[in-house]
């Protein structure tokens, strides 16, 4: 019985933490935010030399060939150090659909590159749970039309896994004629997201093939949302962090003001709500390789839950700070954004929930 | 991340469970509940228990226990396998589960002799005597007076939410022994015969309507001064090391669990106007809330039973165990009476009530719970100084 992270798992999430204390302060954070592209090439080198991209990928192509749990864990730092990385399709999403449905020769000529981080991948899947500002992209004999909106790391991203009529996942390369993309400003500008409009495009490539996706783009969305939800436990273990060290230091009414009763029951409740959210985090990034048939319920709860707990905590963490939580130039804010954005990706906590019910066959008959 | 148990420990739940299938049926009925003394069918069962270590199981052999070396992964097998097969897990109260790891740890020769056995057997019941009327969350500020007189104490005052203690045979109590402070350096521990001359017990009926708790009244009760555990003033140290074989003890969610599991079944059974309440898409979003937390319940005492086994100390992430648990209690218990909405209110047996109006019991009992045995706000008072590092709140300085 070993319920926890393994040595091998503790020393990555060191490694890369050293690696974010030491190479990302927020001062390069707010760099990159305010950069057009989101994107700083040397972090990513940074990233790729500790074997990030590469951590699913199989060692065959260059990869770690690890498991979610790990990627789970280095989810969790970046997300604590609010790191700009085109992480989340690159690194998750991108490989476990290919890995899940990708032909030997698809897998040979995208995942090596991967790994090296020599290629990013966007992925353009959101409307498989939410379809708004008729936004959708169909095949039409053969060629792509349509739109995709929020796009996860768009702007970086040298080729696109585009979900197609709900059951298809065709690879679009970004310069593919027909094809165009546009950054979607949001609250979070840590990571980019976008529009990506399909103009008559012949795909590359169909993952699985045409129609035959269907479990890819479950796969894909399962380990997103774990990712998510880990991302979110990172920035809540700083917010609440940020929190307690400052009720720790902040005098009024000569006292500290962690002294007052009214300050650390807030922080006892996010110590009480992120510590099991926490263990529901590592089981279901666990579940995803080890109890398959439970991945899917287990991605919806914990994406649904982190972001229930991770937003009611950054707006506590933000409280106790005060005044100076609600500046701009007091980092805490990185972290309420970051969080903003992920609890909406892949299904805000409703549709989660709801999606939950029906893997359960609780949903009306 | 590796949840078997492994094979050694697989074989003890074979042995477990070849137990449960051969006695079984010599098992008395139900758990054990806080309302009367065990029956002959009990003592006989716990007889059985003991004998093969699946009571008193760390309690030593000399003083009529198992003398098994402590295991929290044998622990665990016992109570899933005995849970399993829905078997009692035999006498159980504040006299086996408190006052024999105490005796273990700080009683005399004498005392380990006098009252180890017969109280791991079932034969004398104990109530615990700690919270008065004016010492509740401030358990130290308590004030039954226990003074020496020749070869005795006498005890004057009162305790209150004294479980069991209109049938216990004996009671362990904190009484203040020196009146001068030091406040906690002040209290010693006593054993008191709840059959001296003196005592009067008045049962306390609770909101529920039950009547599970006590007050008892102290008039002039003597007791040998050889009832006291550990030296005069020592009562609290020793108290809190029981408290603390208490807070070890993992955060099982398996009543969580099973509770959840009954709350589905009645939202698949309830209907308003026709419709299902798992139907309902505002009740079953309440339903999937729980989940996720019932989840997360589930698989952090998964992982606090592997800091037990690594005996690495879990920090904040065990201090919370108490304060969520009793949450989640009383929120499943608060869905299921508004799943059946003006349903949900019926009780004291009445025409078309539910599950004998458990639901209602559990909705309010789980109340009790959060306050008994240190309050949310003491339990998040706990979390805050000694797993975040927050400092105390200033006291204020005593009247002169």
């Amino acid at each position: 019985m070993d319920f926890g992270l393994s040595q091998e798992q503790q020393m990555l999430e060191q490694t890369l933490l050293r690696y974010a204390e030491d190479h990302v302060p927020t001062k390069r954070v707010r760099a990159i935010m305010a950069s057009d592209s989101g994107h700083d090439p040397a972090l990513w080198q940074g990233l790729v030399e500790l074997g990030i991209p590469g951590l699913l990928v199989p060692d065959v192509f260059g990869g770690a060939g690890l498991t979610l749990l790990d990627v789970a864990v280095a989810a969790r730092v970046l997300g604590h150090g609010a790191v700009p990385a085109p992480f989340l399709g690159t690194a998750v999403m991108g490989p476990v659909a290919l890995i899940t449905a990708g032909t030997p020769a698809q897998q040979k000529e995208w995942l090596p590159r991967i790994a090296a981080g020599t290629t990013c991948i966007g992925i353009a899947a959101t409307e498989v749970v939410s379809r708004r500002e008729g936004a959708g992209v169909r095949d039409e004999r053969g060629a792509l039309v349509g739109k995709a909106l929020f796009v996860i790391d768009s702007a970086t991203a040298n080729a696109f896994l585009v979900v197609v009529d709900t059951e298809s996942l065709a690879l679009v390369p970004r310069d593919a004629p027909g094809v165009s993309v546009e950054t979607l400003a949001t609250v979070d500008a840590t990571r980019r997201v976008g529009e990506l409009k399909l103009d008559n495009v012949r795909p590359a490539d169909w993952i699985g093939g045409r129609g035959g996706a269907a479990h890819a783009i479950e796969r894909m969305l399962d380990a997103g949302r774990i990712v998510l939800a880990s991302d979110i436990l990172g920035a809540c273990d700083r917010a609440l962090a940020m929190a307690v060290e400052y009720a720790k230091q902040r005098k009024q009414f000569d006292r500290v003001i962690g002294s007052f009763q009214a300050v650390k029951h807030l922080c006892a409740e996010m110590v009480a709500d992120l510590e099991p959210a926490r263990s529901l985090v590592w089981y279901a990034a666990h579940a995803f390789d080890a109890a398959p048939h439970e991945a899917s319920l287990m991605a919806a709860h914990a994406k649904a839950h982190l972001a229930e707990v991770g937003t009611a905590l950054v707006k506590t963490a933000t409280e106790i700070h005060g005044g100076i939580g609600f500046t701009d130039d007091y980092d805490l804010h990185l972290w309420f954004k970051r969080v903003g954005l992920n609890r909406q990706l892949f299904g805000g906590p409703d549709a989660l929930r709801a999606h939950a019910a029906q893997l359960q066959g609780w949903d009306a008959a | 991340m590796d949840l078997t148990y492994g094979d050694e420990y697989e074989a003890f739940r074979a042995d477990v469970r070849r137990f449960l299938d051969e006695h079984h049926q010599r098992a008395p009925q139900g758990a054990m509940g806080l309302g009367g003394r065990p029956d002959a069918k009990m003592l006989e069962w716990q007889k059985l228990l003991i004998e093969h270590g699946y009571a008193a199981r760390t309690t030593p052999r000399e003083y009529g226990g198992y003398g098994a070396e402590p295991d929290l992964l044998e622990r665990v097998i016992i109570d899933e396998e005995f849970a399993r097969a829905g078997a009692s897990r035999g006498v159980s109260g504040q006299g086996p589960d408190m006052l024999v790891p105490t005796l273990v740890e700080h009683g005399t020769e004498e005392q380990k002799r006098a009252w180890i056995a017969p109280t791991i057997r079932g034969e004398v019941i104990w109530c615990q005597g700690y919270s008065e009327p004016g010492s509740g969350s401030d358990l130290a500020s308590l004030q039954t007076r226990a003074v020496v007189d020749g070869d005795d104490f006498v005890i004057n005052g009162q305790k209150i939410w004294t479980t069991s203690a209109h049938f216990a045979d004996m009671m362990f109590a904190l009484v203040r022994t020196e009146p001068e402070p030091p406040k906690h350096g002040g209290i010693s521990y006593l054993l008191v015969p709840m059959k001296s001359p003196g005592i009067d017990v008045r049962p306390l009926r609770t909101m529920t309507g039950g009547a599970e708790f006590n007050e008892v009244f102290f008039t002039d009760v003597r007791v040998p001064r050889s009832n006291i555990v550990g030296q005069c003033g020592e009562g609290w140290k020793i108290a809190n090391t029981t408290l603390l074989h208490e807070r070890n003890m993992l955060g099982s969610s398996a009543q969580l669990e099973s509770a959840f599991e009954g709350l589905v079944r009645l939202m698949q059974q309830e209907t308003c106007n026709g419709v299902r309440a798992i139907d309902s898409p505002l009740l079953r979003d309440s339903l999937l809330r729980l989940q996720a937390r019932i989840l997360a319940a589930k698989y952090h005492s998964m992982r606090l039973l592997t800091c037990g086994l690594k005996r690495e100390w879990p920090g904040a992430a065990a201090l919370i165990i108490k304060l969520t648990g009793c949450q989640l209690s009383y929120d499943i218990a608060a869905l299921a009476v508004d799943v059946m909405g003006e349903l949900g209110v019926l009780y004291h047996h009445s025409k078309y009530e539910r599950a004998g109006g458990l639901w209602q019991f559990q909705y309010m009992l789980s109340i009790g719970l959060i306050i008994g045995g240190g309050t949310a706000q003491i339990q998040k008072n706990i979390i805050a100084e000694r797993g975040l590092g927050l400092p105390r709140e200033p006291r204020v300085p005593e009247k002169a």
